[in-house]
């Protein structure tokens, strides 16, 4: 794959080579305005172009060119066409296409030549205007390379004066922006002027083609130079409505490196001073209605970080767990999650993923980014679409409930600045059937842990089938049942005990004797019944030897029973005597009372008994 | 008249039966009912134990607590990552530079090996967690685990209600939560457990006599020894236990299987960990297991020979010359053992819990560390809080209804108890002994009283029943006027109870959040405005050692801080918290008590590269280097005699202030820690260098550093890191 494209553009190059070395010097440059943007590590070059054909040939391709020192560090490049309708923001139009070329034979070494393809040749005489954005990184030289802690930081950097092109230019000058801060020296050469923190050089005129004017900066600069040697980004999918983005990075300090002794008391006293060239917060810009935002390292959470945001953009301050001097390197951890609809859109059938594809931390050179698309299980037919190139690959997750693993499309760009933060997407094919596979895999789950446990309380498991421990728990089963048995018998007899006894109360009430001779026919044949029932219970149980241990206590109970029920009998028979002799309350009750005591106490004994009985 | 009579009765009969069906109904639930409650109280004990221990989660974040535990933890993530071949010959060159250390061979591995088989199995049920959530998660679910065992113990000693209430109890009692927050990941978060458990089956197979049971214990046993050294206290109670039955007379076969089955099982099982080895045939301390082994067979055969004879004087005489043989070829078996070195004699530790004056004199560097302190009253009540009280009560219970069981939660309670009083450490072997003996107390106490509530209220049912029927019955008011006294005093003794409990309960929950779920590594301190600062300079210092430091960079610093280093900073130790080799602890406080040029050799000597100290003196933490520096001189004397205590007190008197002992002032930790704070006002009103840990001005203000420059302190000066300059060159 990477051959072919390396013979395709080797191919490509070819076809244009031969054309070029007639259109070189057909086209003049009639202006240009340079500007260097110094104030941050990141060195950005604004270049407006006038471009004008001279030849009589259509021109259809501009060359560019940087020296070879510069062209390594470049990160970013953009040309786009300036309509010409006053001062047009860079970023407006669309950005030309460009491609990198081997340098003509007729050009100096150590030249890097990139070619804009023009989206319509240029006639003979005709003219437009080209603004071109260059992004470098790593190209402002700390000079001295080590200080200490007390010193500033000191950069140096080195460019021509003049525009390094291929075709003569009419009328040039350039602008170096600096930070406001001191500027140590610079190449004075002619027409050179420093206005507050802007150096300027030119106006120059009629240079020609490929000249150089070396000239040096050496300034101040304590902005952050905050390098990540790496920074894998991982966006998660879930399409039960959140994106999860989850960033490592790999910080260090790209500056002037630190040496000798850090002291605390000296950077507390005067951070700005003792301390300047270190940097102690970083600011990330996340997209709106970010929400769970952490920030944490390999050790645990890092409690140092505010969060701030409104309806166009959520804010987190981080502050490392110490202030980063001169190659100190720093990893941490930060993650948040994303409303699913602002950033998952469908066309045609297909999903797609679109977000921003750098880190969201301002000011940022990234040395190796990488960013992994996690997509749902069951994703198909995953294609991503970059604006710019990057090396692509494929790899499987695991996370929570997997089965085969999650898609992942991985994306690895190296020297990626705060440009690169365009939007890429990944399109793919979900069902959305497959999103119910998870919760039902729980579902499921559980539910089989509930029928293996309702299995094992309901079958036998057991070994053996004739060891003794065995038949002894089989017949100790039976006994319980048994004694249950007897248990419900009894209470019965107790409930037939209470009828006799709510009879003897109708009676005191009514007077009905008949009513209450009847009640007491009743019960009678009842608990005679009962008493039979109990027979076969009490003989299990007596032929038991598991049994033998609980027998006492069932015999008692039977044996109070049957008591309780003679002198429940004796008392009722008195009442009802009484009161066909139609005797008074008082004399009833006395004559019941030795009765009554025996009942009450025969009853309660019954009771614990019961109890007893049952707790077995 | 029957239909006239029917129609009143009928429906008040119909009504009757109904009622009295219902209880009927009722009671064929009971059963079902009382499972159906028991097993929800189980479950809801089971939740309540794993959340109540999530306080430091809440306050803090998931992270592992304390010193241990962060080498239980890098250990732990080793296994993971490596597998288990790996990690059991695993030579660990991080710690004990130049030494190293044989990790296989010097730990317990059943917490590390819990921890992974947790992990694996979380994985395989398809959830991708951290391995750090599980050793975070590990204590409390272990927690939970024993106050489910708890429940099973209790019932065996007691009853269902008593296992209830002590499951309730140990669920949330501070003396364990102390041991068992979420992260702190130490060996005891599982082997209160394993304790427990191989207690509890032990007990069981004693009364069953059941070799199923015994063989469960062994395995406890086995458990228990792979993750604690505290097993020694099983190795030695049980056989206490034994010979105590035996002298009773309780002896039976039961007991017989169910110790000698644990017994030899077990110690074939223990041999499999290395750490243990063959310790249970040639350390002193498990001698008194197999004493009583031999004590059980002579005791078995005796009882055998006394079933074959029935001659008692035949059998008297009998009786003597074994037991004369026996003792006398134990005692000689002893004493060879002993003299030839093949029986080692008791160590240190064992005679530090025994006696807890012997650390103070021989061994320095045990007495150092504060969990190993005698035990203060007030720490017995923040424990155990009520169950300080309701111990004797169950104490008394278990004397009441004595039985096998209840001799051993006895003597288990009894025995922890003084080893609790020993060291502070140590109570959290006696909470479950102390939550169960509790339980029985408060099980047996509101039975008792819920009885003679109840029983109330069935008799006035009744003769409610009967004042309807008759007129006021005498007989019946004198019952009733002996009652109500009765049982009013029951219903307060049960509301009392109660309040007793729910006090318990409350005081519970606070010291949980408020004392034991601190992770120790980040502090937490109220500001000047209410609000909480955080100080992370620990993890702060260690994360810049772990990135801004050579990957070979040796560390020095006092032991406290090794597995803490090693495991966050990622680098080498000189020493840590496994103190293994005193000489070598003796050589770093030697380094930090003596003179900056004397220290830099002995510094060069063991390839330091850093020095790492801790240092309160601004925040006023004060459990920083300063106030340990004294057991430092200490031991670091104990072994090189050139460092003499004296030299650092001033009239017997530890002072840092200009009334100081010059060797105080210029020596390695003094100059380190109060490097440049000399020139720092640290509270207003105060002079420059005014220490807050221990309130006074320092006696040093001019500290120069010649071999050693400040390569990093942290923001609230906590952890400050120097950096050993290479020797200067000769020309």
């Amino acid at each position: 794959m990477k051959m072919k494209l390396n013979l395709f553009s080797f191919l490509f190059t070819f076809t244009i080579l031969s054309s070029h070395v007639l259109s070189i010097s057909d086209l003049i440059l009639t202006k240009v305005d340079r500007r260097i943007d110094l104030s941050t590590q990141i060195v950005r070059t604004t270049t407006t172009l006038k471009v004008e054909n001279a030849g009589s040939d259509i021109v259809s391709e501009i060359l560019l060119s940087f020296p070879e020192n510069h062209a390594i560090h470049l990160a970013y490049l953009s040309a786009t066409l300036n309509e010409g309708r006053g001062k047009a923001k860079p970023s407006s139009g669309v950005s030309l296409p460009y491609d990198e070329v081997v340098s003509p034979k007729d050009f100096p070494n150590s030249l890097k030549v990139y070619s804009v393809t023009l989206p319509k040749g240029l006639g003979k005489g005709d003219s437009l205007t080209l603004d071109v954005l260059a992004v470098f990184t790593h190209i402002l030289q700390p000079f001295p390379e080590k200080i200490t802690q007390a010193d500033i930081q000191l950069l140096l950097f080195q460019e021509s004066a003049h525009y390094l092109t291929p075709y003569p230019v009419k009328v040039q000058s350039l602008t170096v922006k600096l930070p406001d801060a001191r500027i140590e020296s610079y190449s004075k050469l002619e027409n050179t002027k420093l206005q507050g923190s802007e150096l300027k050089y030119g106006p120059y005129q009629n240079i020609p083609p490929f000249a150089y004017l070396p000239m040096v900066i050496h300034f101040e600069n304590n902005q952050p130079f905050a390098v990540a040697k790496e920074l894998v980004r991982e966006i998660e999918i879930s399409h039960w409505g959140n994106v999860q983005i989850t960033e490592h990075y790999n910080l260090v300090h790209g500056g002037a490196e630190s040496k000798g002794e850090f002291s605390r008391l000296d950077y507390q006293a005067r951070p700005y001073v003792r301390g300047a060239s270190a940097f102690r917060r970083l600011v990330a810009k996340l997209p709106p209605r970010a929400h769970s935002v952490y920030y944490r390292d390999e050790i645990g959470n890092i409690s140092t970080s505010n969060l701030w945001g409104d309806s166009k953009k959520t804010q987190l301050e981080i502050e490392p767990r110490y202030p980063i001097f001169g190659g100190w390197k720093i990893a941490f951890t930060i993650g948040y999650g994303l409303p699913l609809q602002d950033f998952l859109f469908g066309i045609d059938g297909k999903r797609f993923l679109n977000i921003s594809f750098g880190s969201p931390i301002n000011e940022l050179v990234i040395d190796t980014l990488i960013v992994k698309v996690v997509l749902p299980e069951g994703s198909k037919d995953i294609s991503p679409s970059v604006p710019f190139p990057v090396k692509q690959r494929h790899e499987t997750k695991f996370s929570h409930l997997d089965i085969a693993g999650r898609p992942v499309v991985v994306l690895e760009k190296n020297n990626a600045v705060p440009e690169h933060n365009e939007h890429f997407q990944v399109y793919y094919k979900f069902n959305r059937l497959s999103m119910l596979r998870e919760p039902l895999m729980l579902i499921f789950g559980f539910f089989f842990l509930f029928v293996a446990s309702i299995v094992y309380m309901h079958a036998d498991l057991s070994i053996s089938k004739t060891s003794a421990s065995y038949l002894a728990k089989i017949q100790w089963e039976e006994v319980q049942a048994t004694i249950h048995q007897v248990h419900t018998i009894i209470s019965r007899c107790l409930t037939t005990h209470d009828k006799l006894e709510a009879s003897l109360r109708d009676l005191s009430r009514t007077g009905d004797i008949q009513a209450c001779k009847a009640t007491r026919k009743s019960v009678d044949s009842s608990l005679k019944e009962l008493t039979k029932e109990l027979k076969s219970p009490v003989t299990f149980l007596q032929s038991s030897p598991q049994a033998t241990q609980i027998l006492p206590k069932v015999e008692e109970v039977i044996a109070k029973e049957r008591d309780l029920q003679e002198r429940l009998m004796a008392k009722h028979s008195t009442v009802v005597d009484c009161y066909e002799k139609k005797l008074g309350g008082r004399e009833i009750e006395n004559r019941v009372a030795s009765h009554q005591q025996k009942i009450t106490a025969l009853r309660q004994e019954i009771d614990d008994l019961m109890d007893l009985i049952d707790e077995i | 008249m029957a239909v006239t009579t029917s129609t009143p009765t009928s429906p008040p009969s119909m009504a009757q039966d109904l009622l009295n069906s219902l209880p009927k109904t009722l009671k064929l639930k009971t059963k079902q009912q009382e499972l159906l409650i028991r097993v929800t109280t189980l479950g809801l004990i089971y939740i309540l134990a794993f959340i109540t221990r999530l306080f430091s989660v809440l306050r803090y974040e998931s992270m592992i607590h304390e010193f241990d535990p962060y080498f239980n933890y890098r250990t732990t993530l080793y296994l993971t990552e490596h597998g288990f071949s790996e990690f059991w010959n695993w030579f660990d060159s991080d710690s004990w530079y130049p030494l190293g250390r044989i990790i296989g061979g010097t730990l317990y591995p059943g917490l590390m090996l819990t921890a992974a088989a947790l992990y694996k199995i979380l994985h395989f049920l398809r959830f991708a967690v951290h391995i750090r959530e599980v050793c975070v998660l590990t204590a409390p679910f272990f927690a939970s685990n024993t106050a489910i065992v708890a429940y099973f113990f209790g019932k065996e000693v007691w009853d269902s209600g008593a296992g209830i209430v002590a499951a309730a109890l140990i669920a949330i009692c501070p003396g364990y939560i102390s041991r068992s927050v979420a992260g702190s990941y130490d060996n005891e978060g599982v082997a209160i457990f394993a304790l427990l458990l191989t207690f509890y089956l032990f007990v069981k197979a004693v009364n069953t006599g059941s070799l199923s049971w015994s063989l469960a214990s062994a395995f406890g046993y086995f458990y228990m020894v792979s993750a604690w050294g505290g097993y020694v206290f099983i190795i030695n109670l049980v056989p206490l236990y034994v010979l105590v039955l035996l002298v009773t007379g309780r002896y039976s076969l039961r007991l017989y299987v169910a110790y000698n089955c644990m017994y030899v099982l077990g110690m074939l099982l223990a041999m499999q960990i290395r750490f243990v080895g063959f310790q249970h045939v040639q350390s002193g301390e498990h001698m008194a297991a197999m004493g009583v082994f031999f004590l059980l067979q002579v005791f078995f055969f005796l009882d055998w020979v006394k079933h074959l004879l029935g001659d008692v004087k035949l059998f008297q005489a009998f009786l003597r010359i074994t037991v004369t043989g026996a003792v006398s070829v134990g005692a000689i078996a002893l004493g060879v053992g002993t003299a030839s070195g093949y029986i080692s004699p008791w160590t240190g530790r064992f005679y530090s819990l025994l006696d807890p004056t012997y650390a103070k004199d021989h061994i320095p560097i045990i007495a150092s560390v504060s969990e190993h302190q005698p035990t203060a009253w007030s720490s017995f009540m923040f424990d155990f809080h009520i169950l300080l009280f309701l111990f004797p009560a169950g104490l008394y219970f278990c004397f009441k209804r004595l039985s096998d069981a209840t001799i051993f939660i006895v003597m288990y309670g009894l025995t922890s108890m003084y080893f609790a009083g020993v060291m502070v450490r140590l109570i959290l072997v006696a909470t479950p002994a102390v939550c169960l003996i509790s339980a029985i107390a408060v099980s047996a106490t509101v039975k008792n009283l819920t009885r003679v509530v109840r029983a109330k209220v069935q008799t006035l049912q009744s003769g409610s029943g009967k004042g309807t029927s008759a007129s006021k019955g005498s007989s019946k008011g004198v019952i009733d006027n002996s009652q109500p006294f009765q049982k009013n005093g029951a219903v307060v003794l049960l509301l009392g109870a109660f309040y007793l409990l729910s006090r318990y309960a409350i005081h519970c929950t606070w010291v949980t959040s408020e004392a034991y779920s601190s992770p120790s590594i980040v502090l937490a301190a109220r500001g000047a405005h209410g609000q909480r600062v955080i100080f992370d300079d620990y993890r702060e210092a260690y994360f810049w050692l772990r990135q801004n430091t050579a990957p070979d960079a040796k560390v020095m610093s006092w032991w406290d801080y090794g597995y803490q280093i090693t495991a966050m900073g990622n680098r080498t130790v000189i020493v840590d918290n496994n103190t293994w080799n005193n000489t070598h602890i003796a050589t770093v406080g030697r380094a930090m008590s003596s003179y900056e040029d004397e220290a830099y050799d002995i510094m060069r000597s063991l390839d330091v590269d850093y020095v790492l100290v801790v240092f309160g003196g601004v925040t006023g933490y004060s459990s920083d280097d300063i106030n340990k520096f004294l057991w430092m001189v200490r031991i670091g004397g104990g072994v090189f005699p050139v460092i003499k205590e004296p030299d650092y007190l001033v009239n017997g008197e530890y002072r840092v202030d200009k009334g100081a002992a010059p060797k105080m002032l210029n020596c390695l930790m003094y100059k380190l820690s109060y490097y440049r704070f000399g020139e720092l006002t640290t509270e207003y009103g105060k002079p420059p260098g005014y220490d807050r840990a221990r309130g006074v001005e320092i006696g040093n203000k001019d500290i120069k550093l010649e071999y050693l420059e400040e390569a990093f302190t942290t923001q609230n000066w906590i952890v400050r890191i120097y950096k050993v300059k290479p020797p200067k060159n000769r020309w």
